[in-house]
């Protein structure tokens, strides 16, 4: 079943910049998809018109139902609440506590307040971070960080996990730590679309990736890896 | 229940920012506490001023003397005819006796000549005291009464009315411009440093944002946040104004180096300011970050 599709999507920039061209993709529920390309490949493009950050200029894209484009603004969070979304710099509150950072994320649907802390405790089980609920992101290492940007990501058992770069402020071992968390949340069935560059990862991982060239999808391969594109 | 539940989550979030900007939010409550001083203090002065040109302008009074020929029916007669006159507020009769009485109080020397007038003798007339309602148009009311037969002469401060009339006319209209500049001064400086204050946390907005927080439950807990933050900016002015006019004006026992420049009572008039100064900053709060915030909000 088709959960996320591209049709003819084509974005230019206000001051002129064309970011991606005719692009068509479709991705399936529960896959886990790379997303790789230079820089200015149109990668980050990609991933903000997924939830809704920016708008195509052109075609439809739909995500769980929902045609993203059409989307208005003062509606948008009714889509960010249907996705988790991870980034490089995590965006982390600094003055919340890691409980505060992930519960926000809850509070702002209205949920009871045990309730909350029944579903924050567990996402925070599910990256390994249970003991450190009531420190501050600033206490934290930055694989530590990453992940309970992925606890808030994930907290509201999204369908849709986007990732733009999670690993790229992190080290080789710990980049290991927050990938195996994200195929861990992919087993339990979230969609998972991320944005990179790490070549090592994307090898390891064996999954579907795409690549982007100045803002056209050139090629898609079940289990790739960054090697199957050297050559170009 | 979910929007109740969600509204006590955004005062509780609103108060715990205050306490934890704090420095911010200490740059914020002492701008709006120096402004509101200045407002208070404006507030105080020109009421007090009105007050004064108010109490002055009720003295006020045409002063007709009466002929001594006419007769007590036509006295009456006169009274009823003036007070039909759309500019008199009231009319009041003194005899001659009675100001013969009244001047006799005044010293020994004059009583005893007084003493020596008989009803015929007494040189005095009746008069009429006429207060108006328009003291603007007093030197009309005062022509029109003078115009009547019966009414010998005319006085009413000619002269003196209007100069004083025209000295309080400049004094309202530099009290309501500077009111009004006050205000806005004060709606600008306080809106000003809660957005300096918000634009700081632009990113708790995005984050607030991208976890699928809705333009209004970001909005709420900034606009509660500027309430406190108002709020709490006021109370200074209101202790100030609460105690300072209190013993101000039992200091100087109700009146300001003479007694015709009568105090407002403090009571109810420090309540009132103190409102005053609640609502202005506690609104003006709440609107200074009700306007930074929508700036982040793509609407």
């Amino acid at each position: 079943m088709e959960f996320i599709k591209f049709v003819n999507v084509e974005k230019t920039y206000k001051n002129g910049v064309n970011a991606v061209y005719n692009m068509n993709l479709s991705i399936k529920k529960g896959e886990f998809v790379f997303v790789i390309g230079a820089s200015g490949s149109g990668k980050s493009t990609l991933i903000k018109m997924l939830y809704r950050e920016e708008k195509p200029t052109k075609g439809e894209i739909m995500v769980g139902g929902i045609n993203v484009a059409k989307v208005k603004n003062s509606k948008v969070y009714k889509l960010r609440r249907k996705i988790g979304i991870v980034f490089q710099d995590y965006k982390l509150l600094p003055k919340l506590t890691v409980y505060e950072n992930v519960a926000f994320a809850l509070e702002i649907y209205g949920l009871p307040t045990d309730e909350v802390k029944k579903k924050v405790l567990k996402a925070l089980d599910l990256v390994g971070l249970k003991s450190k609920v009531k420190s501050y992101p600033d206490q934290l290492s930055g694989g530590e960080q990453q992940r309970v940007a992925i606890a808030r990501a994930i907290v509201n058992s999204p369908k849709l996990l986007i990732c733009d770069e999670p690993t790229g402020n992190l080290d080789p071992d710990t980049s290991l730590e927050v990938m195996k968390v994200i195929e861990k949340i992919n087993d339990l069935g979230t969609t998972i679309v991320m944005a990179t560059h790490d070549r090592e990862m994307v090898d390891k991982m064996k999954k579907r990736v795409v690549l982007l060239e100045k803002g056209k999808l050139v090629k898609d391969y079940e289990k790739g890896s960054y090697s199957n594109y050297e050559s170009n | 229940m979910k929007a109740i539940r969600i509204f006590l989550r955004n005062i509780r979030d609103g108060f715990k920012s205050v306490g934890r900007n704090l420095s911010l939010s200490v740059a914020s409550i002492s701008c709006i506490t120096i402004t509101l001083l200045i407002v208070a203090v404006a507030l105080v002065v020109s009421s007090n001023v009105e007050n004064m040109t108010k109490l002055i302008k009720e003295d006020f009074t045409i002063v007709a003397f009466v002929d001594n020929s006419a007769t007590e029916e036509q006295i009456e007669e006169l009274q009823t005819s003036i007070k039909h006159f759309s500019n008199v507020e009231s009319i009041e009769h003194q005899t001659k006796q009675e100001i013969a009485s009244g001047m006799k109080d005044t010293s020994s020397e004059l009583g005893k000549i007084i003493d020596s007038w008989s009803e015929e003798t007494n040189p005095l007339y009746d008069t009429l005291l006429v207060k108006v309602k328009d003291t603007e148009k007093i030197s009309k009311t005062a022509d029109q009464i003078g115009d009547i037969e019966l009414i010998n002469n005319v006085q009413y401060g000619k002269g003196m009315v209007e100069d004083l009339l025209s000295v309080f006319k400049i004094l309202e209209k530099a009290m309501i411009i500077a009111m009004v500049a006050l205000v806005l001064v004060t709606l600008f400086l306080i809106t000003n440093t809660i957005k300096i204050t918000i634009f700081s946390r632009k990113r708790e907005i995005e984050i607030m944002r991208l976890v699928g927080a809705s333009n209004f439950s970001i909005k709420q807990p900034f606009v509660i946040e500027g309430l406190c933050l108002g709020f709490l900016g006021s109370l200074i002015p209101v202790a100030t104004t609460l105690y300072g006019y209190s013993t101000l004006y039992s200091h100087f026992k109700g009146q300001f180096f003479s007694p015709f420049v009568k105090l407002v009572p403090a009571e109810p008039f420090i309540y009132i300011v103190s409102l005053a100064l609640v609502i202005l900053g506690v609104v003006v709060g709440m609107f200074g970050s009700y306007r930074a915030v929508r700036k982040y909000l793509k609407i």
